[in-house]
């Protein structure tokens, strides 16, 4: 024990000494760790944040996820299929070397196509049909159909260098060798599972950042990312469990910010099958109709939710409750929809009126690693509904055996998150409710495959509309249709919440990315 | 030498055999106390639907809205909550009472089927020698490399969520454990001369396997064996820590403390403390008696 | 015992084949890797896309024979997650994962020999009853919760270590290890303390029933009738005897603690093996998993022989025949 004790003291003393410099470099706990440095490979949240840091993207998203300009100047349509890009001058990646339109052109390349790639970039670059360079500044692309979400997709791809990208695999990037980009921090070194170190990039074209270093560091366990900040091993931790929030602002040497993402949790319900695996009536015995294909019942089932008691009791706070697929302020948001008021007794009448006065039973599946307190809300849920006559069961597991279980439809009713990439909402619509069909690549992730032809047509519009202020009508209508119909049964949007020291700040950011950039100093 | 007198099958029978177990029982008073802890927890447990305030797996019983109160705060519809809520609003103490009762016949249950299947196969392997010995140990060398953790994934995958399963995934994960240690033993005990003794007599096979060489074999086994059902207990917890245990509706006393295990830091004390208590209190007990009881059912210390 | 080497290579070469086959099926079975590893926004062609890039759209068997022809020359697979090869991944973790075992190990022998072997000599004295007890502690409590605890006394309140991750590393004579570093040494105590707490109350439990058993035998009283300095009789005789089950039992656990130091490594952030398989696990990573077991598997192999091997110096009475299964 002194022998621990002498070591311990000795450390202390070691890391004291070792302050003054360690001002300068900027220490964070990551809740979840890149794949990779490769900003091609793996199309994934945690990815895409840690590649901000080495690469620029043609056009930024800022904390609301606003389009900003990055690599590229300015950008507009010169007619319905073709877009303009003027790129920034005087851009230099890490090595030296100029940024010019064949960077570009070549990212375009390689983005959609990195060998054994889980998850690509190809659906973001896939309808740009012809790339013509104007001049080293300029840039066109060509696409077969009107393309509005060009900006918003292009927005998602992280440019590298042709010089270093040719012929590159993805362990090049990673080991940092590849990984020579315009952005503001170069890649020093990684170790999986143990940290990503950068180092300031001082000829950044938007201003020297102010850290030396930055360290992340995964540190997966939830608990434990909080003992590292409180233990002030770390300088800042993303993704703060609701149950420390509290903890957490009282304490007077730290800071918790905020924000709300657009990641909207909802349940899923199979509107479609005549017969539904997880229903049966109250003595066990199969449903011979699914009463999920009633909107009656799923209006039954929206009402029996008290969404503020889940917020305040599950989420302790920390959430908003939804009453459509994006929160206020995101393109395409409808200002008629309200969130559903609790009202247990409407809900009994509706499923009187469907035919079901005494209820049936359900089974609620849930993965349990994967949204903030996702089975403690299915839980939840699941004695709201019993107290309606749904009796229901929560079915919980790991989210490697529930997304390929629900992929196959294994479930009748289930909880699900979905965060918009681009930030508007064409993305949830075109994925969650549209109408499942394989050949137009539309509801992909329509797992209760709901259908209506209203909705799909009005968001085939949408899709096809360059006009701003079009096309987000279209998307409110199309939003309105969905939801009123209960489509899918919105619960609330998650709040993320950062971690830090008093000594720094950090603004949130509705795409839950934690970028060093934008930590700074607190003075 | 004196071996051959040694064996249990050998001993002479004791005039009150019962009698004198106890009294050799009851010497350590530390056991004592085990057993009395021992018969309150087993009490509990099998008791729990009777004496818990609530059924804490009707989830038409408990309420959101009464989520992590604190001990003794009243609930919505005045029910006093004597060791606080979880996040769920389960009354704790009734959420113990069950638990204990699930934890309790996951970890006896688990390490019976265990010890059962791993003490024959290892007892096998040590006595017939030559390919069955081969047989069974590449299998236990393929079972103590198959991750506890895979083993309980693909059960969950193909089976689904249940009390069953988990047994089948302790079971799975420990007997093989038990048959490298009984085997080990045993390799030491076929060697001695109260077994050859026992083959001039030309005893049956079986009888000497389990009259003679396995009593000869118990304590090595049965000191891991306690160590396990409380180890078992815990390897239920820490898969429903990883994601992979009982229904969550349904919680054992490792889940409650897997639950309230992100409250720790919080100040919600409660949630996970109790629980941790009742399940220290459980396990102290069964091995404070356990540590006794083998000692007194040792053969070899009777000399 | 070359022999006895040769014959036991030759059936792990069969173990592994077993092995290989009942993990890639086990990750099969448990679902597609695609549907966790692929962006939400995907539409089913490049679904499609990301599930051919992979080499999943064949029929099992024939991924397992793509895999089978590959390891025969060497090749484990690629990890989906990392692409990278899967063996290479592993054993970049390996070294931080040794080193918390080995010290995880050497500090359950260093306090639990002693412990028991003080329990076993005075087994009805208060002493002997206390460390008997509070052995008990030691396997009781869930290892996260303790690890928990441990941080929050010791990284937290007090301040005195670190609260997670591996210390820098130093390399002498070849060897890279963090516990050449002072700082190494702060990061590992909480972890190896941690792992070692269950196999401390094992060491314990075993060597006190073993000296209990071999006190009253005759040949511990004869040595002693000898004339022979109780030292002596301890040392030589009584400790010779418990090590059996001790070897036998650590023997397993040092390959348990290699293999699956999962929940520690998780709760400490430690990046070593454990940490690997239980995400390769989440993700569904089969060429890892696959990788992982069958690095384990033949570790297991190797130390199982060894524990074998030494049964037979340790007691002469196990000959080497017997050896060889």
């Amino acid at each position: 024990m002194s022998n621990r004790r002498a070591i311990a003291a000795a450390t202390a003393l070691v890391l004291s000494a070792a302050a003054p410099a360690a001002a300068q470099t900027l220490t964070v706990g990551l809740g979840s760790e890149p794949s990779a440095l490769d900003p091609h490979y793996h199309n994934l949240g945690p990815n895409n944040a840690m590649a901000r840091h080495l690469f620029d993207t043609l056009i930024l998203q800022d904390e609301r996820q606003r389009l900003t300009p990055g690599l590229a100047l300015s950008w507009k349509p010169l007619d319905d299929t073709t877009w303009e890009f003027k790129l920034r001058p005087n851009v230099k990646f890490h090595d030296g070397t100029a940024f010019a339109a064949s960077d570009v052109a070549f990212t375009l390349k390689r983005a959609p196509d990195v060998p054994r790639s889980p998850a690509s970039f190809g659906i973001y670059i896939k309808p740009i049909t012809g790339v013509e360079i104007v001049d080293p500044l300029t840039i066109r692309f060509k696409t077969a159909a009107p393309y509005p979400l060009l900006p918003n997709d292009i927005s998602t791809v992280a440019i590298v260098s042709q010089k270093h990208g040719e012929n590159a695999t993805t362990e090049d990037y990673n080991s940092c060798k590849a990984a020579v980009g315009t952005g503001p921090y170069k890649c020093v070194e990684r170790v999986a599972g143990d940290r990503v170190v950068m180092a300031r990039n001082d000829a950044y074209w938007g201003g020297a950042q102010p850290w030396q270093r930055v360290v992340f560091k995964p540190i997966k366990s939830a608990p434990t990312r909080v003992a590292a900040l409180l233990a002030g091993d770390v300088d800042l931790i993303d993704d703060a469990p609701t149950a420390d929030i509290e903890r957490l602002k009282k304490d007077a040497r730290l800071s918790v910010v905020q924000g709300v993402s657009n990641r909207v949790i909802y349940l899923h319900l199979d509107s479609d099958r005549a017969e539904s695996p997880g229903i049966a009536d109250k003595q066990g015995n199969p449903l011979k109709a699914n009463p999920f294909k009633d909107p009656k019942v799923r209006k039954a089932l929206s009402k029996a939710i008290n969404r503020p008691a889940i917020v305040d009791r599950v989420m302790e706070g920390v959430a908003i409750p939804a009453g459509q697929l994006l929160p206020d302020g995101f393109f395409g948001v409808s200002s008629k929809l309200r969130v559903e008021p609790f009202d247990p007794e409407g809900a009994r009448k509706l499923l009187a009126e469907a035919g079901y006065p005494n209820g049936f039973r359900v089974t609620l599946a849930t993965p349990n690693d994967r949204y903030i307190n996702d089975e403690k809300i299915a839980q939840a849920i699941a004695q709201m509904l019993t107290r309606i006559g749904i009796e229901t069961k929560v079915d919980a597991m790991p989210g490697a055996v529930y997304f390929g279980r629900a992929s196959k439809l294994e479930f009748s009713l289930m909880l699900v998150g979905w965060g918009s990439g681009t930030g508007e909402a064409s993305s949830p619509l075109k994925s969650l409710l549209a109408s499942f069909d394989q050949a137009k690549g539309m509801g992909a992730a329509n797992r209760g495959r709901y259908s209506n032809p209203q909705m799909d047509r009005l968001l085939e519009r949408a899709l096809a509309t360059v006009d701003d202020k079009g096309r987000e009508a279209l998307l409110q209508q199309a939003t309105e249709v969905a939801i009123g119909d209960l489509g899918i049964v919105p619960l609330h949007f998650q709040v993320n919440t950062w971690a830090m020291k008093k000594a720094v700040k950090y603004d949130a950011r509705t795409d839950e990315a934690t970028l060093a950039t934008g930590i700074k100093r607190a003075n | 030498m004196t071996a051959i007198a040694e064996p249990v099958a050998a001993r002479p029978p004791a005039e009150t055999p019962l009698r004198r177990f106890w009294s050799e029982f009851a010497a350590n008073r530390l056991a004592l106390f085990g057993l009395a802890g021992f018969v309150a927890v087993a009490t509990i447990a099998l008791a729990a639907p009777w004496i818990s305030p609530q059924n804490p797996y009707d989830l038409a019983k408990i309420d959101i809205l009464d989520g992590r109160l604190a001990p003794g705060a009243v609930g919505m519809d005045g029910v006093r909550f004597w060791l606080g809520t979880d996040d769920q609003g389960r009354d704790m103490l009734s959420a113990i009472f069950y638990g204990l009762r699930i934890s309790l016949g996951v970890g006896a249950s688990s390490t019976v089927l265990a010890v059962t299947i791993g003490g024959v196969l290892g007892l096998l392997a040590a006595y017939a020698g030559g390919r069955v010995e081969t047989l069974i140990m590449r299998v236990v060398d393929i079972q103590l490399s198959f991750p506890a953790i895979l083993i309980a994934l693909v059960l969950l995958a193909v089976l689904g969520q249940g009390l069953g399963k988990i047994v089948v995934a302790l079971v799975a994960v420990q007997w093989a454990y038990y048959a490298r240690t009984i085997r080990g033993t045993a390799l030491v005990e076929r060697r001695k001369e109260y077994i050859e003794a026992a083959e001039c007599l030309a005893l049956s096979r079986n009888r000497i396997l389990f009259r003679h060489l396995l009593p000869n074999c118990l304590p090595p086994l049965i000191v891991v064996a306690t160590v396990q059902v409380a180890h078992a207990i815990a390897l239920e917890a820490t898969l429903s820590f990883l994601g992979l245990g009982l229904p969550i509706t349904e919680p054992s006393l490792g889940l409650l403390i897997a639950n309230g295990y992100e409250y720790m830091l919080s100040g919600k004390y409660w949630i996970s403390f109790f629980p941790g208590l009742a399940l220290l209190a459980a396990i102290v007990s069964i091995n404070l008696m356990a540590d006794q009881l083998r000692d007194v059912l040792n053969p070899r210390l009777k000399a | 015992m070359l022999a006895v080497v040769i014959r036991r290579s030759m059936q792990s070469v069969v173990v592994l084949a077993a092995m290989s086959v009942l993990v890639f099926l086990g990750v099969y079975v448990v679902g597609n890797p695609i549907d966790i590893l692929i962006s939400p926004d995907a539409d089913q062609a490049e679904r499609a896309r990301a599930i051919a890039a992979l080499g999943l759209d064949r029929p099992a068997h024939e991924q397992y024979l793509v895999f089978l022809g590959g390891a025969l020359v060497g090749d484990l697979g690629r990890s989906f997650v990392h692409n990278m090869p899967a063996l290479k991944l592993i054993l970049e973790r390996m070294p931080a994962t040794i080193e918390l075992a080995l010290a995880a190990m050497a500090l359950a022998i260093a306090i639990g020999i002693p412990l028991g072997l003080w329990a076993g000599l005075r087994p009805n004295t208060a002493s002997g009853r206390a460390i008997m007890a509070g052995s008990i502690l030691g396997f009781s409590l869930p290892t996260f919760w303790v690890g928990l605890m441990l941080i929050m006394v010791f990284a937290v309140m007090l301040g005195w270590l670190p609260a997670t991750g591996r210390g820098p590393t130093a390399t002498y004579f070849g060897i890279t290890t963090s516990l050449f570093t002072l700082k190494g040494w702060a990061h590992i105590a909480m972890p190896a303390f941690n792992l070692a707490l269950f196999k401390m109350a094992l060491v314990i439990r075993l060597s006190r029933a073993g000296v209990r058993e071999v006190l009253p035998m005759d040949y511990i009283k004869f040595a002693r009738a000898k004339g022979l300095s109780a030292r002596r009789v301890l040392w030589v005789h009584v400790f010779k005897n418990i090590l059996i089950p001790v070897v036998t039992v650590l023997g397993l656990e040092l390959g348990n603690v290699i293999a699956f130091s999962v929940v520690t490594e998780t709760v400490f952030a430690w990046p070593g093996m454990g940490k690997l398989i239980i995400d390769s696990i989440n993700l569904l990573d089969r060429p890892v998993v696959v990788a992982y077991v069958l690095v384990v598997t033949a570790m297991f192999v190797v130390l199982n022989l060894t524990v074998d091997l030494l049964y037979s110096l340790l007691d002469p009475r196990v000959r080497l025949a017997e050896v060889k299964a």
